[in-house]
């Protein structure tokens, strides 16, 4: 990772108004989708972000994006900042950062065939006016996405394809542009086990030849555990823990992140584990505990954590936990 | 954080929960009998689509029987064959189904419907966002037992539903709510306990953790389980996931294009696969234990199942694949008394 981050984000929120109470009583409240996130992606790096669902993860990317306005905080690409930019500058930005959508069978329009869905981005941005130099990336991001070769599937539909062919036109789609940036939004679950593998190397070969940074946004630590050099864990909007992927794993510090691994299905029955299950589901994010948003399901909680909210702070070198129970190191 | 204060070693520990080692069930009776069922699929002039082919399991009483394979091998028309649920283009063209001895397949439609939810339930995939929005969870509860004319009076079925809720941890007070009240788990739950409305010895789940959060998905597995033990249930649990498997079966079936790729109790398969496919199935499947092991992909696709492969319908895709595999169907070969594999390679003698 190179001194400068491609990507730096400091203290991102982005809230949602949600209506609730009678007919003649309205009461406007506040929708806490991200409260509160600071991260950085570096050059090249695979960054985790993982959660459960309704923990903010996709609002974030979306917020990245500039797809949803964020609230308060700083989003820094490249130096500039995404969030004073005009609409013209959010898409002369989003050339350069690019997402991949979770599910291949809806994202791609049925009525279109590989080659007009790969070329459209192009025709958005404006970019490869030249029919030759038009055919020519197409041709090029379908074959770097694995679609090879390319004229076999120029003229195709989407539902001739299999999952994880549509999934590789999703990514052809976005490398198209030749992104510095991918934001994956759980480009595998939709998958079969026996196709994610292809994708995920698919991904990493991407980084490899061609340096893309990308945000893997999942559920599932597992998946996360074999294809991010760093992870960050996600909890009602926060970011509660951070470090390199095989030092968390090792060593996880937030009683959240040590709960969720303890009960990630492990492939192998000698295997089976003393498993933390957190009871109930998490609070939702408009009436947020006061305190530490998860000491009500927090086994260890104690009365500070209800009083006071932790901040993330380092539990060992350049590995970052929000617990009021961990040691900081000095 | 040293040892010492190790947060999880505290007192608070009634949130700890260890599932069971596996369990030998040799000597617990035979339930439920599969023997060589086979079903197609017929459509209107085009080539049957051989959907299942020839598979034959055992579940014993207490047992909890994993069936793993990727979307389309059969699981669930294997599954469906069982109660004879099958849509109209299914045919079951041979094959046994014995419970107690007594072939599901050649009782009367009247027949089977003493079989239905009595004796075997099914929990269906997705069937937790398939609730009516409009009536409340206890009444949908409450409706199959009415329709098997279990329901002594009106106060009964009321008492009855309350302690089905709360068999499956849901407070008997909200039985009145409607389902949009409920959280995903909460729903889920609430299938389980109609499963369990008219005390059935069997349950097929099918995908029942699918849509849901690990977290959620864990107090799913550690109900089913508890289940089992407490109520001796039988379950048979269809999953795409063999860390699910792993964690709570006590026998895996592996299926591949509508065959049996490879049967064995859960150590046996996870420890010793003898089929190529279970093999690659493993190596592609992300283990947090082993983050700097690179997952294997499996080039290729399964096969169609109204175009199959001559020869193994693995064989395509198969990295130990020989002439032989392309022309020539694998019998189910026992290796152990409990282990079976569909495989030219593990042929004995």
């Amino acid at each position: 990772m190179s001194a400068q981050p491609i990507l730096q984000v400091r203290d991102l929120h982005k809230h949602f108004l949600a209506q609730g109470g009678g007919v003649l009583r309205r009461v406007d409240r506040l929708v806490h989708a991200v409260d509160g996130v600071s991260f950085e992606l570096g050059r090249g790096e695979v960054l985790g972000l993982v959660g459960e669902s309704g923990c903010g993860k996709s609002t974030l990317a979306l917020t990245l994006l500039g797809l949803e306005t964020a609230t308060q905080g700083e989003i820094v690409f490249e130096g500039q900042p995404v969030t004073r930019l005009s609409a013209s500058g959010l898409k002369a930005m989003r050339r350069h950062m690019q997402m991949v959508f979770q599910d291949p069978y809806e994202s791609l329009n049925p009525l279109m065939t590989v080659g007009e869905i790969v070329a459209e981005p192009l025709r958005v941005h404006g970019l490869g006016r030249l029919k030759a130099e038009r055919d020519q990336r197409v041709r090029k991001a379908l074959e770097d996405a694995g679609l090879k070769p390319a004229e076999a599937f120029l003229p195709r539909y989407p539902h001739e394809l299999s999952g994880g062919q549509r999934q590789r036109v999703v990514i052809a789609g976005a490398l198209v542009l030749e992104p510095t940036v991918l934001l994956a939004d759980e480009p595998v679950s939709m998958l079969d086990v026996s196709i994610r593998a292809e994708i995920l190397n698919l991904l990493a070969e991407l980084r490899q030849t061609r340096g893309i940074s990308i945000l893997f946004i999942t559920h599932d630590l597992a998946t996360a555990a074999h294809f991010t050099d760093r992870v960050a864990v996600m909890y009602l909007g926060r970011i509660v823990e951070m470090g390199p992927t095989l030092q968390v794993l090792a060593s996880p510090a937030h009683p959240y992140t040590r709960a969720l691994l303890s009960v990630i299905p492990v492939p192998n029955p000698r295997q089976r584990k003393e498993r933390i299950i957190l009871q109930g589901d998490p609070p939702n994010p408009i009436d947020l505990p006061p305190g530490c948003r998860f000491h009500p399901r927090c086994p260890l909680a104690q009365d500070i954590c209800k009083q006071q909210d932790p901040q993330l702070h380092l539990v060992a070198a350049v590995h970052e936990a929000a617990c009021l129970l961990v040691d900081k190191v000095p | 954080m040293s040892a010492a204060a190790d947060p999880f070693q505290h007192p608070s520990a009634g949130k700890l929960r260890l599932f069971p080692a596996t369990r030998r069930l040799e000597g617990a009776p035979v339930l439920l009998d599969v023997r060589n069922v086979s079903v197609d699929f017929v459509g209107d002039g085009s080539a049957p689509a051989h959907a299942v082919a020839d598979v034959s399991f055992t579940l014993r009483e207490g047992e909890m029987l994993g069936l793993v394979g990727e979307s389309g091998c059969g699981k669930t028309t294997l599954m469906l064959s069982i109660l004879r649920l099958l849509p109209q283009a299914g045919r079951i063209t041979s094959g046994q189904v014995l419970l107690d001895g007594r072939d599901l397949l050649s009782l009367s439609e009247r027949q089977i419907e003493e079989v239905r939810w009595k004796e075997i339930s099914f929990i269906f995939q997705g069937a937790m966002n398939a609730l009516n929005p409009v009536r409340t969870i206890g009444d949908q509860i409450g409706e199959a037992i009415v329709c098997h004319n279990l329901a002594r009076s009106r106060a009964w079925l009321g008492e009855r539903v309350r302690e089905l809720l709360e068999l499956v941890g849901i407070g008997g007070g909200r039985k009145d709510q409607y389902p949009h009240q409920y959280s995903g788990g909460m729903r889920q739950r609430a299938m389980i306990a109609m499963a369990l409305a008219c005390n059935p010895r069997i349950v097929i789940a099918d995908e029942p953790t699918t849509a849901l959060d690990v977290m959620i998905q864990a107090q799913i597995l550690e109900l089913l389980d508890s289940l089992r033990t407490r109520l001796g249930l039988s379950v048979i649990l269809v999953t795409h996931d063999l860390g699910v498997v792993a964690e709570v079966c006590d026998a895996v079936l592996v299926m591949y294009g509508g065959v049996t790729a490879e049967y064995a109790d859960v150590d046996t398969v996870f420890n010793h696969p003898q089929h190529p496919y279970t093999q690659q199935l493993l190596g592609a499947f992300p283990d947090l234990t082993r983050p700097k092991n690179r997952l294997l992909a499996i080039p290729g696709y399964p096969p169609r199942l109204d175009a199959l492969p001559p020869g193994c319908r693995f064989a395509p895709r198969c990295p130990a694949a020989f002439d032989r595999c392309h022309r020539e169907q694998p019998d189910l070969h026992r290796l152990d008394p409990f282990h079976w594999a569909s495989c030219h390679l593990v042929e004995p003698g």
